[in-house]
């Protein structure tokens, strides 16, 4: 027995080489990557891959159900003098600059209203909502009736006043087909500007309005210098998701026009949904998609430094 | 998908009691006897899967079934039938051919069998067959399938659209017959927008209607988008000419057609808006269905496209040939349910069922009872012959697809018509979007 038990003393002496499982059991450095594993494979399994399968698609022909041959840029370099391409991208940074804008200005405006103490303040916060929980599709549907050639309630109402006496052509002439899909957006956006700035705005605190009040300040100066200031990161975190939800719009456009009359409300995503799956043309949608990444990061940029400044704002310094 | 057999029973009863006769021991009797004859014997334990595309009207669709249910009960197949709306058809059926699993036969649009010629079954024999018990196939019929001298699958029919008019608002106009020609058509839309009873077409990005009455302007003026050896040729003096004629018949359009899609001409009729369009038959089904349009129903005709300066039809109708994959296990059943679907005892009443939803592409149904039974039906059974197939005099394929789903030539008269681009440069943009198809 006495043998048996000392021979096991005798080889403890020598340290045992961790393994490389050992280390990938045990170092801490590796078990942080463990617990990160989960959340990167969903990153990579459902961002990455489908971004990078885009982008490559994008330099080969694929068509839907049959794989294609790599091709170079060929595609692009046929985006690059495709006139309806161009005119996508027109109508995408007009439609988006134009959206925005007015999505920004509306929605503060709602949210400095509602912001005020006034009687069933939670049911006017709630009712600002609804154009934001209404299914797009189904707002989009009545926008199409609203705006239809014949049958618009808009035509109808103003020919009963007697104001005109032929149909306003508001989805078939390209200025007003432009208006109304705009207009519709708008109406879609801006629940969520507001609600969001209204939710920055509840942590500005009060004592800071105080003391301007004491100091004299007008309204106008207290909504300069106090208001905006501190609201600064909320904006440039809303618009950033406004401009990039309107930049990639799809629904609003696909339901009321396809796009049309002639073109005029073709957006960058529309267009590479009808080349891409309409006309089965996979790499040529691909590509255009993919057109759209540098407009989407430049967006992106812009709030990144948007953000930075805030700090300088708020006299921390830069870093 | 779904369980045909569950299905059938449920759906069997009401179509039994629609339509009577379309189900019933008459149609087994037949089936069982015609499996005795037919050239094809379904292999033992054979199972198809079936897509389809989504029917238009029910009583097409009962029909259908009853067809299926009667073909089952007769060989043994088991039989999986599925329907997919018009544009997933095609994907779908694509992915099928590219996996070489998943269906076995697929009924879809326009020329789907010659996007892969190399992994459908060869239709020949039953082509064969059935051309020479019922009369041979209608040209673009069977353009739209073959490929060279084999059939890559059947095309069992075509969905066709006509002129579809108020004859009270043609009689005003001083048009007591309906115009057969392009001139006389131009001057009846003038009259017609004098009397503020406009006609209207879509210019609008509507797949089927805008493509439809463009295509017939196009080609009616001898222009086409490519040649016979598939070279782009859309810009050219004819296509100048289609342009200038249509931008005169946009002129007398109730306003707002850049604006529609395939339903809205429909709404516009059906609303008495709007006195003459192109279109299916469903806008006359719909008048008729509907107890408070009694009136417009019988105010409604339908009249064939008129012929272009070229002299003869070119119309641009909606084929609907159904294929079978190669790597099915079950040919025989495959091409024994084909032949069976077009044999008159079924393919008549299927054609009653579809009420003129759809057109044969064997003449023997030219005396089909579904053309007799409302004779504003009767136009609607010329629409497998005087159509051309989608490519125009190209070859007919997956390009010639996308060309049409890609709105090319729509947008193009659009541009000019809405006075958004001259006809040199919407020509000059179609020439260069169809190069980048046809490159």
């Amino acid at each position: 027995m006495a043998d048996i038990a000392l021979a096991p003393r005798s080889a403890k002496t020598q340290i045992r080489e961790a393994t490389t499982w050992d280390q990938l059991k045990h170092n801490r450095n590796w078990l942080g990557f463990w617990f990160m594993l989960p959340a990167m494979a969903f990153l990579i399994f459902f961002l990455a891959y489908p971004l990078g399968l885009g982008i490559w698609l994008s330099f080969t022909d694929t068509r839907i159900g049959r794989i294609g041959q790599f091709i170079g840029t060929e595609n692009y370099e046929w985006l690059w003098d495709d006139s309806i391409f161009w005119l996508s991208v027109f109508n995408t940074l007009l439609y988006t600059f134009i959206a925005s804008a007015f999505k920004f200005a509306i929605g503060l405006y709602l949210a400095l209203l509602l912001n005020e103490n006034m009687p069933f303040k939670a049911i006017l916060r709630a009712m600002v909502l609804i154009p934001f929980i209404v299914p797009t599709v189904l707002s989009a549907l009545a926008f199409w009736w609203i705006f239809d050639s014949q049958f618009s309630i808009i035509s109808w109402s103003l020919k009963h006043l007697g104001l005109i006496t032929q149909n306003i052509n508001f989805l078939g002439d390209t200025t007003w087909a432009r208006i109304c899909v705009i207009f519709a957006n708008i109406w879609r956006g801006v629940p969520f500007v507001a609600i969001t700035l209204l939710a920055g705005l509840q942590t500005v605190q009060p004592s800071l309005y105080e003391a301007a009040t004491l100091d004299g300040a007008t309204r106008w100066q207290m909504f300069r210098h106090i208001t905006y200031p501190l609201l600064t990161p909320i904006i440039a975190v809303v618009m950033t998701f406004s401009v990039l939800f309107t930049f990639t719009d799809f629904q609003l456009i696909w339901a009321m026009t396809r796009g049309g009359p002639v073109n005029a409300t073709h957006l960058m995503a529309t267009l590479s949904y009808q080349r891409a799956i309409i006309a089965g043309q996979l790499g040529e949608g691909a590509a255009i998609s993919s057109a759209m990444i540098p407009f989407l990061l430049a967006a992106i940029m812009i709030s990144w430094f948007g953000l930075q400044r805030r700090k300088w704002q708020q006299g921390e310094a830069n870093d | 998908m779904h369980d045909f057999t569950r299905r059938s029973l449920l759906q069997g009863g009401t179509a039994l009691a629609a339509t009577g006769a379309l189900t019933g021991p008459a149609l087994f009797d037949f089936a069982k006897a015609w499996a005795q004859t037919a050239p094809w014997k379904a292999e033992s334990g054979a199972k198809l899967t079936v897509m389809r595309w989504k029917r238009f009207v029910p009583a097409e669709d009962d029909a259908f079934n009853a067809m299926v249910a009667a073909f089952k009960t007769a060989t043994g197949t088991e039989m999986n039938v599925f329907s997919e709306s018009f544009e997933d058809v095609q994907p779908k059926a694509s992915v099928a051919a590219n996996t070489g699993s998943g269906l076995d036969l697929a009924w879809g649009l326009h020329t789907l069998p010659q996007l892969f010629p190399t992994k459908v079954l060869k239709m020949n024999d039953v082509a064969d067959y059935l051309g020479k018990k019922y009369g041979g196939w209608t040209d673009a019929a069977a353009k739209t399938c073959k490929h060279g001298d084999d059939w890559l699958g059947i095309p069992v029919a075509t969905v066709g659209g006509y002129m579809t008019y108020r004859k009270s608002a043609t009689d005003k106009a001083g048009f007591k017959e309906f115009p057969t020609d392009f001139p006389g058509f131009l001057a009846m839309c003038k009259a017609l927008k004098a009397n503020n009873t406009p006609a209207g077409f879509a210019l609008g990005h509507a797949t089927g209607d805008a493509n439809g009455w463009l295509h017939w302007i196009l080609w009616g003026h001898g222009a086409y988008t490519v040649d016979k050896d598939d070279k782009v040729i859309i810009n050219s003096p004819e296509t100048a000419k289609a342009l200038d004629y249509c931008k005169a018949l946009s002129d007398t359009f109730i306003s707002g057609v850049a604006s529609w899609n395939d339903s809205s001409n429909n709404k516009a009729f059906l609303a008495g808006d709007l006195y003459c369009t192109a279109n299916g038959i469903s806008i006359y089904i719909a008048a008729k269905d509907d107890p408070t349009k009694k009136d417009l129903a019988e105010d409604t005709y339908h009249a064939l496209y008129p012929v272009g300066p070229i002299g003869k039809p070119t119309e641009l109708q909606l084929a609907v040939p159904i294929l079978a994959f190669n790597f099915t296990k079950y040919p025989n059943a495959a091409k024994a349910f084909i032949a069976f679907m077009l044999e008159k005892e079924n393919f008549d009443k299927w054609l009653t069922g579809a009420r003129g939803y759809l057109t044969h592409t064997l003449n023997a149904y030219d005396s089909a009872p579904v053309w007799t039974a409302d004779p504003k039906n009767a136009v609607f059974a010329q629409a497998s012959k005087r159509a051309l197939p989608a490519s125009g005099i190209g070859t007919p394929g997956e390009k010639a697809a996308t060309a049409i789903a890609d709105f090319i030539v729509v947008d193009m008269f659009a541009n000019y018509c809405t006075g958004s681009k001259d006809a040199k440069s919407a020509m000059a943009d179609a020439e260069r979007q169809l190069k980048r198809i046809y490159r």
